[in-house]
């Protein structure tokens, strides 16, 4: 019958993308439990490494390592953290609001501004923006490893340790659960070492070796780094879950887009077949 | 009752090690190293070799890649690297970081373009808006 021929088109394109959005959706819900547990599994380096810091800064060290130092701030660094691939609701574009919303702040403030990206979405993004973007990594996929962020932060800590930059930060989104994600921007840069441990009040030093010095400077780089390593891993976790919701509301809608078009090609044929007998019975009625 | 003391061996990518243990050993950069409970605070660097931890029952092995040892009187922590590491490799890959940023964004100005970019977050912001409304409609 050819009177519902485009609706009945209709509804099966929309039933093939509804399976794709299906597909992605389980696909997302997997990969965010193994992102998930990522998170998770990083969680105890970044926190013996903040307890080691904290210790350090508490030790009455006669050096005094310039990323522990606070100075006049001119000129600040940025990392901005995004994900790789698009579909994932609105996930990149409110980081990216904050983002610019601070960078106007500091703007403002006459203070400069220097920017390094992780991931292909911020990548572009930045070029867009325009400004000055230093470094950039892209494509980490779904297991990142502390390898492929070195080059960024390195490139970072060298404007720091040059006087270039007076503090660092990094913009990220944060794992709330699965449906909240927040964006986020912290200090990595100077250190913040506010929460003291009590057991530890009095006077006293550690032994280093082989000095004070080679010691602070890798364990601070190391700490900067597992820093933006976990905000990557957050940032991936936060990926998977929007794109999951994304994708839900996505095949939710198609369903009932379906519906919809079912509904209106019933009808159509309905009043096809209701015609149809009406003409039979008005020439039979005419003979 | 024989002394412990608590031993924690952590890296980047996942916990390794938690737990009591009567004596650890270490690659420490300025030779191995023999910790006792009760020893004093001390920072190393580590060299890349085996982690030997005593639990007066068994002796466990861990192999690591380099890291950082932190000695409090009750408390050992080995943050282990993940990766070999050198000065020279880390420089390599942060010029690779800045090629790449080059590369992408090659007719870039270096003036931040606030309106465009508001421009275009808002209409992203929009859409959302649009869908969400539209969402509730129905």
């Amino acid at each position: 019958m050819a009177v519902g021929k485009e609706i009945k088109t209709k509804i099966a394109s929309v039933t093939n993308t509804q399976k794709i959005t299906r597909a992605m959706e389980m696909v997302a819900a997997s990969k965010m439990r193994k992102t998930q547990e990522r998170v998770l599994a990083a969680r105890p380096y970044a926190k013996k490494m903040g307890q080691v810091i904290r210790h350090l800064a508490q030790a009455r060290s006669e050096y005094k390592h310039p990323y522990l130092v606070e100075r006049e701030c001119q000129r600040v660094g940025v990392i901005l953290v995004s994900s790789d691939r698009g579909l994932c609701g609105g996930l990149n574009s409110n980081l990216f609001r904050k983002f610019v919303s601070q960078l106007k702040r500091w703007n403002d403030e006459e203070t400069e501004v220097v920017m390094a990206s992780i991931g292909s979405k911020g990548e572009s993004f930045l070029g867009r923006l325009g400004g000055n973007v230093l470094s950039s990594v892209t494509h980490l996929g779904e297991t990142p490893s502390v390898e492929d962020i070195i080059g960024v932060v390195k490139t970072m800590l060298n404007e720091y340790n040059e006087g270039k930059i007076d503090r660092f930060y990094i913009a990220h989104n944060d794992y709330v659960n699965t449906m909240t994600q927040s964006p986020e921007i912290t200090q990595l840069l100077p250190v913040h070492t506010e929460e003291l441990d009590d057991q530890l009040t009095h006077h006293w030093d550690y032994i280093y070796e082989p000095d004070a010095k080679e010691v602070l400077d890798q364990l601070l780089i190391r700490y900067i780094e597992s820093l933006v390593y976990q905000g990557v891993l957050e940032n991936n976790a936060c990926e998977q879950a929007a794109r999951m919701v994304a994708m839900k509301s996505a095949s939710d809608n198609a369903g009932s887009l379906i519906d919809e078009l079912q509904l209106i090609y019933n009808k159509a044929r309905q009043a096809a077949i209701t015609q149809e007998l009406s003409e039979i019975v008005a020439g039979a009625a005419a003979v | 009752m024989s002394m412990t003391i608590h031993v924690d061996i952590v890296s980047a990518e996942a916990s390794i090690y938690s737990g009591l243990a009567e004596m650890v050993f270490a690659p420490g950069e300025l030779g191995e190293l023999g910790i006792a409970p009760r020893h004093a605070p001390l920072v190393t660097r580590l060299k890349p070799g085996e982690v030997r931890v005593n639990t007066g029952k068994e002796e466990l092995d861990f192999f690591i890649s380099g890291g950082i040892l932190e000695v409090q009187p009750h408390l050992v922590t080995v943050l282990a690297d993940t990766a070999i590491r050198a000065g020279d490799l880390d420089e390599a890959k942060a010029l690779e970081a800045k090629k790449q940023a080059e590369d992408a964004l090659a007719d870039k100005s270096s003036e931040i373009d606030f309106v465009k970019a508001q421009a275009e977050l808002a209409e992203a912001a929009a859409q959302l808006q649009a869908i969400s409304r539209l969402r509730k409609a129905r």
